[in-house]
């Protein structure tokens, strides 16, 4: 028998931004967990807070405007939100690395890659200038970047949009980190390369098992390398499931307007938008933040916010559908 | 890298010979001065005009003698001071006002870049205010007001220090206040936006995410990326500061290439202007140049630009 | 509102009342409500100005300013120019409000003319630099190419041209006049704009609004003019106000080295250069009113130019 490690779990995650037309809450109760070697995606709409979560874990929401104003967030058993700034440095490349979204401006385009590569490992491992270097060729290697010891030397802009993705990760993965969080890591790029880099993290976290929260607008790139996924709606995860849960079961109207947004070539002409757009955090609505959107919304909608429902151990949704009234309404409607 | 150099050196050249052939077509049609109608009061110096520029030559004759002169750093004779030149004006003066040159750049650069950077860093907070407060309003009063208030609270009220000329490090301090402020409240607004906006950059929250200290942030990641702007305006701050020690070295006494330079306006010295005039111009071109190349260190994205472009 | 909200969330399941579950009525516009008033981008623009106090009293200041520009040489029974040496040097006063001068003129008149002289040099100046600017840099940015490298280097060898040293070689040699100022500050003070121009020009070219009006065989004039340009007046406007105080500054500059305006104007300029002898004597007023007033409008420019640059980005709106 083998146990899992629960490497982070994160519960009841309130993050507000307070801007002079008045306080977004761009994080409304989060909660969510992470186990080792796990890739979990968070899906959602841009706005929706996916990236703003992500920030939080990683202590880098700025401040001001932003805060984190409630929750907790416990890596290997510490809660962050209770690291000091200091503490925090420590955490942050070592145990915990982030890739952002665009490579064209995730590197300083003044510093050569080497520079850019060595200077985590430099800064939390106190090693030689030779070793770092060796470390440095190590990883471009595992990234796939041919005749590393040259391009050691190079600057940003001597390398194409992919081989900055791939560099950005390099750099990301150098302290051998147990969490990577990846923010749209292929959204800036064409579809080729982002194949190859998908196939990347495959790789990666075969050889070092490594958990991965992986953040997306993209279904496509879920369906490739996620475990489990959370469908984030207006700051809040409506819906939480095994890959198989979420893509063949899915049971909030969102997930299911999400999945059917999406092209498939099985099903011709099928291609369903959702309507209308999501809610403004500036107050966001008290009810179900979908409810202005959704095909089956009741009256209830507007005025609760559902409670979770447990469909498996893995799958929970927040919907009042799954509500025995509502399923006795939804009967007799269709009966009609 | 090479390329590039040479590429900025031919537009320096042509900037050069614009003004020189703007300096000589002015020169000679000047209603009334020497090089028309009118002969110069005293003997020796008609003389030296002539033999300088050739003036009883045909104007083609007398332009190209004339880019011969400037390209051989002779500048030309004076008409109000006999038997001098302006290559005697510069060699007493030009070492003073650039002393108080170098001294303010050094000054207006190291307190403008650090008052910048406190202000971005505390970013609308109180000290970020009143830095700013105080660079709109170094930027909003001339130097030669400055430099009159200054003489008139710290030098003859106050008595803290001297109220003109040249003589120690004591002299040094109103003027190159008097000088710097302006510069320097640029400079500061100039890093502080930048700053700011570097700030925000993808880079800068990757080198965060590496943790990293602010302090190696601030010095290895955001200042080389906000430096840059600066350097595009140092050659106009060059320039401001350049035109500015006319007005201070007036104020306060101070024999540099200034002073002889608004005397000359005064007199109506027309060789002595239209010389400095040359020489100020293809110092300032020069060093336009000189930080075109620094610009080029710092950018690693201009070398491979071989082709030119942005 | 968080704490309604907040309540609302803790409603457990079992007391919602049955009622509750019925189907919405559909209400297909209510999801596609933008929730704030939308406001142009002028409104907008004017909204965040008057937020910033800094921005609000330099315009407030110079409307002012403009107002004494034009009627304060009527409030005073005294010439511009008239001299009255046996009453030189007069302190402020109720008949001299600014003092007297040196030769007896009264500061108070002469001020306001002077505010005429600097605003008139300054505002002439920087329109004719966004004439010639908003020309070059719209040709030079939407024709590209040849042409547009051309201009280009054009530019770029203007540029290192050293413009107040230009300037005070033509003043030499023209003789100061208000023609002559005003000629001397544009002759190189076009290239800026040009510049800023140019880059607007460049960013919004390729915006779609802008292809589909070429892809319907619009004129590259009437292009220019209707999309291009409104699409980048913001910049303009502020290297506008920010190009005043430069004049205002270049001409009082002028002014203190012998090449100000001459009589019978007075400008700001003259009126330093004049009384700086006397403020070591005593006679504070006759330097301390044109030195204020250059000063203060330049400020005035420069913080109305700063909250413009915020008031008109459009990255900035919400």
């Amino acid at each position: 028998m083998w146990t899992i490690e629960r490497i982070l779990e994160v519960e009841n995650l309130h993050v507000t931004f307070s801007t002079y037309g008045g306080t977004v809450r761009a994080v409304r109760g989060v909660d969510f967990y992470l186990n080792k070697g796990e890739t979990l995606a968070i899906v959602g709409e841009s706005g929706c807070g996916k990236s703003v979560t992500s920030n939080a874990i990683m202590r880098l929401i700025p401040n001001p405007p932003g805060k984190i104003t409630d929750g907790r967030i416990t890596f290997k058993g510490k809660d962050l939100t209770s690291y000091t700034e200091k503490e925090m440095r420590k955490v942050r490349g070592v145990d915990i690395s982030m890739i952002f979204q665009d490579p064209m401006t995730a590197l300083n385009p003044t510093l050569t890659i080497g520079t850019q590569l060595m200077e985590g490992l430099v800064e939390h491992q106190k090693v030689s200038s030779k070793e770092a270097k060796k470390k440095a060729i190590e990883m471009m290697e595992l990234v796939g970047i041919p005749s590393p010891e040259e391009r050691l030397k190079q600057y940003p802009h001597q390398f194409s949009g992919g081989m900055r993705q791939r560099i950005v990760i390099a750099i990301a993965l150098i302290c051998k980190p147990e969490l990577l969080i990846a923010d749209e890591p292929t959204t800036a790029l064409d579809v080729t390369i982002q194949a190859q880099i998908l196939e990347l993290f495959e790789k990666i976290q075969e050889a070092t098992d490594v958990s991965i929260i992986l953040i997306t607008h993209d279904l496509g790139v879920v369906a490739k390398i996620a475990d489990r996924i959370a469908v984030m709606y207006a700051g809040k995860i409506i819906e939480t499931g095994t890959k198989r849960d979420i893509f063949y079961k899915p049971q909030h109207p969102y997930t299911k307007g999400l999945l059917n947004s999406v092209p498939r070539l099985d099903e011709k002409g099928k291609l369903q938008p959702i309507d209308g757009t999501p809610p403004d955090l500036f107050s966001p609505p008290v009810g179900c933040p979908f409810t202005a959107r959704c095909p089956l919304a009741m009256e209830v909608c507007d005025k609760v916010y559902p409670n979770q429902t447990e469909l498996s151990d893995v799958h929970q949704v927040n919907c009042w559908l799954q509500d025995e009234r509502a399923k006795k309404l939804l009967a007799s409607t269709v009966s009609k | 890298m090479l390329q590039y150099i040479l590429k900025r050196f031919l537009i320096s050249m042509v900037t050069l010979w614009i003004i020189v052939t703007i300096t000589f077509i002015l020169m000679v049609s000047i209603p009334g001065s020497p090089f028309n109608d009118e002969r110069a009061s005293n003997e020796t110096v008609q003389a030296n005009l002539e033999a300088h520029y050739n003036l009883d030559d045909p104007y083609h004759v007398q332009y190209l003698l004339y880019l011969k002169s400037v390209a051989t750093l002779d500048f030309g004779p004076s008409i109000k001071q006999p038997n001098q030149t302006v290559n005697d004006l510069l060699g007493r003066g030009f070492p003073i006002s650039f002393e108080l040159g170098i001294v303010t750049i050094i000054v207006a650069v190291i307190s403008g870049i650090v008052l910048g950077i406190i202000s971005a860093l505390r970013h609308n907070g109180i000290v970020d205010y009143l830095a700013m407060g105080l660079a709109v309003l170094g930027i909003s009063i001339p130097n030669f007001i400055l430099a009159t208030l200054l003489i008139q609270e710290l030098a003859v009220n106050a008595k803290i220090f001297p109220v003109a000329t040249w003589s120690s490090p004591m002299h040094m301090v109103l003027p190159v206040l008097a000088l710097a402020t302006g510069p320097m409240a640029i400079i500061a607004r100039l890093t502080r936006s930048t700053m700011i906006e570097v700030l925000t950059q993808d880079y800068i929250k990757m080198a965060r995410a590496k943790g990293l200290s602010p302090w190696k942030i601030t010095i290895k990641h955001a200042l080389r990326n906000a430096l840059m702007p600066i350097v595009t305006i140092m050659g106009t701050l060059l320039a401001g500061i350049l035109t500015g020690t006319f007005v201070i070295e007036q104020i306060f006494a101070i024999p540099g290439m200034g002073k002889y330079f608004v005397e000359s306006i005064n007199q109506r010295d027309y060789p002595v202007i239209m010389g400095t005039t040359v020489f100020y111009s293809a110092f300032l071109i020069f060093m336009l140049f000189l930080v075109d190349i620094v610009y080029g260190i710092l950018d690693p994205r201009i070398k491979l630009h071989k082709k030119g472009g942005e | 509102m968080r704490t309604l909200g907040e309540r609302y969330e803790s409603h457990s399941t079992s007391n919602v009342p049955e009622e509750w579950f019925s189907l919405k009525e559909k209400d297909k516009e209510a999801a596609e409500v933008v929730l704030r008033p939308s406001l142009s981008y002028w409104q907008d623009a004017w909204r965040r100005l008057r937020k910033n106090k800094m921005a609000m009293l330099g315009l407030v200041f110079l409307i002012l300013l403009s107002f004494m520009a034009i009627f304060g040489p009527m409030m005073t029974p005294y010439e511009v120019n008239v001299q009255d040496r046996p009453n030189q040097y007069q302190p402020p006063s109720s008949e001299h409000w600014f003092g007297t001068d040196s030769a007896g003129r009264d500061v108070f008149t002469r001020t306001w003319y002077g505010a005429r002289i600097s605003l008139f040099v300054g505002l002439v100046a920087a329109l004719i630099d966004v004439f010639i600017g908003i020309i070059w840099g719209g040709i030079s940015g939407y024709k590209g190419g040849r042409t547009d490298t051309i201009m280009m280097r054009i530019i770029e060898i203007l540029y290192g041209i050293p413009s107040l040293l230009v300037t005070i070689l033509l003043l030499v040699v023209l003789g100061p006049s208000l023609f002559t100022i005003i000629l001397a500050l544009t002759i190189t003070g076009w290239v800026g704009m040009a510049r800023i121009v140019r880059g607007q020009v460049l960013q919004i070219k390729n915006y779609e609004f802008v292809l589909a009006s070429q892809s319907f065989g619009g004129k590259a004039s009437r292009i220019i003019r209707k999309h291009l340009l409104p699409n980048t007046m913001g910049p303009i406007i502020v290297q506008m106000t920010l190009s005043v105080p430069s004049a205002i500054f270049a001409e009082a500059f002028l002014s203190f080295i012998g090449l100000g305006i001459q009589a019978p104007y007075a400008s700001w300029g003259v009126m330093a250069n004049d009384s700086l002898g006397a403020i070591l004597s005593g006679n504070w007023w006759t330097l301390f009113f044109p030195a204020f007033f250059i000063s203060f409008t330049m400020f005035a420019f420069n913080v109305l130019g700063d909250g413009l640059q915020d008031a008109l980005d459009p990255k900035l709106r919400k």
